[in-house]
C-alpha cells in the first residue's frame, strides 16, 4: 500500500524539482524557421539584460529586454550571424552585455589570473609538502624511538 | 621563522588596501560607460512628436551642438530631471532635443509638456525603440552631448542634475559658440 503511494509522490516531487529553461521564458514570440529559433534561444541566454543586470535577455521581462529580443529576431531574420549580432550589441552597450567576456588581450588578466593563481598555489603546496617530508625523514633518522 | 610569519599578515593588509581603494574609486555599480563616446553618433532619423509626417535626424543637426535626451511619460526619474532641463534650456549655446521613448500615445507626451513646460527645441518620438538600441540606451533618462562634427563627446547615463549640467555638459561647450541654438537649422 505504502509502496504504491510513494511511486507517484516521488515522481511528482522529482518533476517539481525540475525547472526547465522554457518555464522561465517571458517572451512567447517565435521565429518561423526552427533553425533560427534555436539560434535565438541560445543567443538570448548568452546576452545580459542591460537594465536588470544579472538576468539574461531570456529571463527578463523589462521593456528594454523585450526590445533587444525583438532586435535580435529582426537581425536573425535578416540573415546576420550570431557573431555579427553580438558585435553589434557590444558596439552599442559595451562588452558588459556578454555573459562570457571575449578572449581578447584586454581581458587577458581576467582569463589568465585564475590559472596563474592556481599555478602559484600548486607551487607553494609542492614546496611545503617537500619540506614537511624532509622534516619527517630527518626526524625518522634522528629519533627512532618516538615512532 | 619570524619574518616568514609576517607574510600572511602583509598579504592580508595589502588585500584590505586594494579593496578599500576599489570601493572608493570604482565607478558606481551599474553605470556603464558607453562605447559610443568619442565616436560619431550612429545615424538617426525620427518622426516629430507634433507632426509625425515630418522628421528630424542627425544629418540635419550636423554643424550644431545638441543634447539628445531620452525620456518618457512612464519614466519616474524623467519627472525629477524635468526641472533641471527647464533651467538648462536658457543657455543658448546648446539646444536640447527630446526623444519621447516608448510612449505608446503621443497625446500623453504632449500633455506632459503642456503641463510641466517644454524644455526642448524639438521633440521626436521613438515608439518602437530601435533608435534607443542603436544608441545603446538602457534606461530613461539618458542624454548624449553631440558636437558640430556629429561626435558624441559625453553621455549622461542617468538623471541630469544642475551640477552635472554645469560640469559635464556646459564645461565641454566652447565658451562663445558661433552657432547659437536659436538661429540654428540653416542646412
Amino acid at each position: 500500500m505504502r509502496a504504491i503511494a510513494a511511486g507517484p509522490l516521488l515522481l511528482f516531487m522529482l518533476l517539481a524539482l525540475t525547472p526547465t529553461r522554457m518555464a522561465w521564458a517571458v517572451d512567447p514570440a517565435t521565429l518561423s524557421d526552427p533553425v533560427l529559433q534555436a539560434r535565438y534561444e541560445v543567443l538570448i541566454h548568452e546576452l545580459r539584460c542591460v537594465q536588470c543586470e544579472n538576468n539574461s535577455l531570456a529571463d527578463s521581462d523589462a521593456s528594454i529586454a523585450a526590445d533587444l529580443r525583438h532586435q535580435i529576431r529582426d537581425m536573425l531574420a535578416a540573415g546576420k550571424s550570431n557573431q555579427q549580432i553580438k558585435d553589434y550589441l557590444v558596439s552599442r552597450y559595451s562588452e558588459f552585455i556578454l555573459f562570457q567576456p571575449a578572449y581578447s588581450w584586454r581581458n587577458a588578466w581576467l582569463w589568465g589570473l585564475p590559472m596563474l593563481l592556481l599555478m602559484l598555489g600548486v607551487g607553494i603546496a609542492v614546496r611545503v609538502i617537500r619540506q614537511r617530508t624532509k622534516m619527517v625523514d630527518n626526524e625518522d633518522d634522528a629519533d627512532v624511538i618516538e615512532s | 621563522m619570524s619574518p616568514r610569519f609576517l607574510v600572511p599578515l602583509g598579504v592580508f593588509v595589502l588585500l584590505v588596501i586594494v579593496l578599500i581603494v576599489g570601493l572608493n574609486h570604482s565607478r558606481e555599480v551599474g553605470v556603464l560607460q558607453s562605447p559610443l563616446v568619442g565616436h560619431e553618433i550612429p545615424d538617426w532619423e525620427l518622426p516629430m512628436l507634433t507632426d509625425p509626417a515630418k522628421s528630424l535626424g542627425s544629418r540635419e543637426l550636423k554643424g550644431q551642438w545638441y543634447v539628445l535626451n531620452f525620456w518618457g511619460t512612464w519614466c519616474y526619474a524623467c519627472r525629477a530631471e524635468h526641472n533641471t532641463l527647464l533651467q538648462a534650456q536658457h543657455d543658448a549655446r546648446v539646444q536640447i532635443i527630446g526623444v519621447d521613448w516608448k510612449d505608446e500615445n503621443s497625446a500623453d507626451a504632449l500633455d506632459w509638456l503642456s503641463r510641466l513646460g517644454n524644455p526642448y527645441t524639438q521633440v521626436v518620438t521613438d515608439k518602437a525603440g530601435n533608435t534607443a538600441i542603436d544608441l545603446g540606451v538602457a534606461a530613461a533618462p539618458e542624454s548624449f552631448l553631440v558636437n558640430p562634427q556629429g561626435v558624441i563627446v559625453y553621455k549622461e547615463p542617468g538623471v541630469i542634475t544642475p551640477q552635472s549640467w554645469q560640469h559635464e555638459f556646459l564645461a565641454r561647450l566652447p565658451p562663445q559658440s558661433s552657432v547659437p541654438a536659436t538661429t540654428a537649422g540653416g542646412s
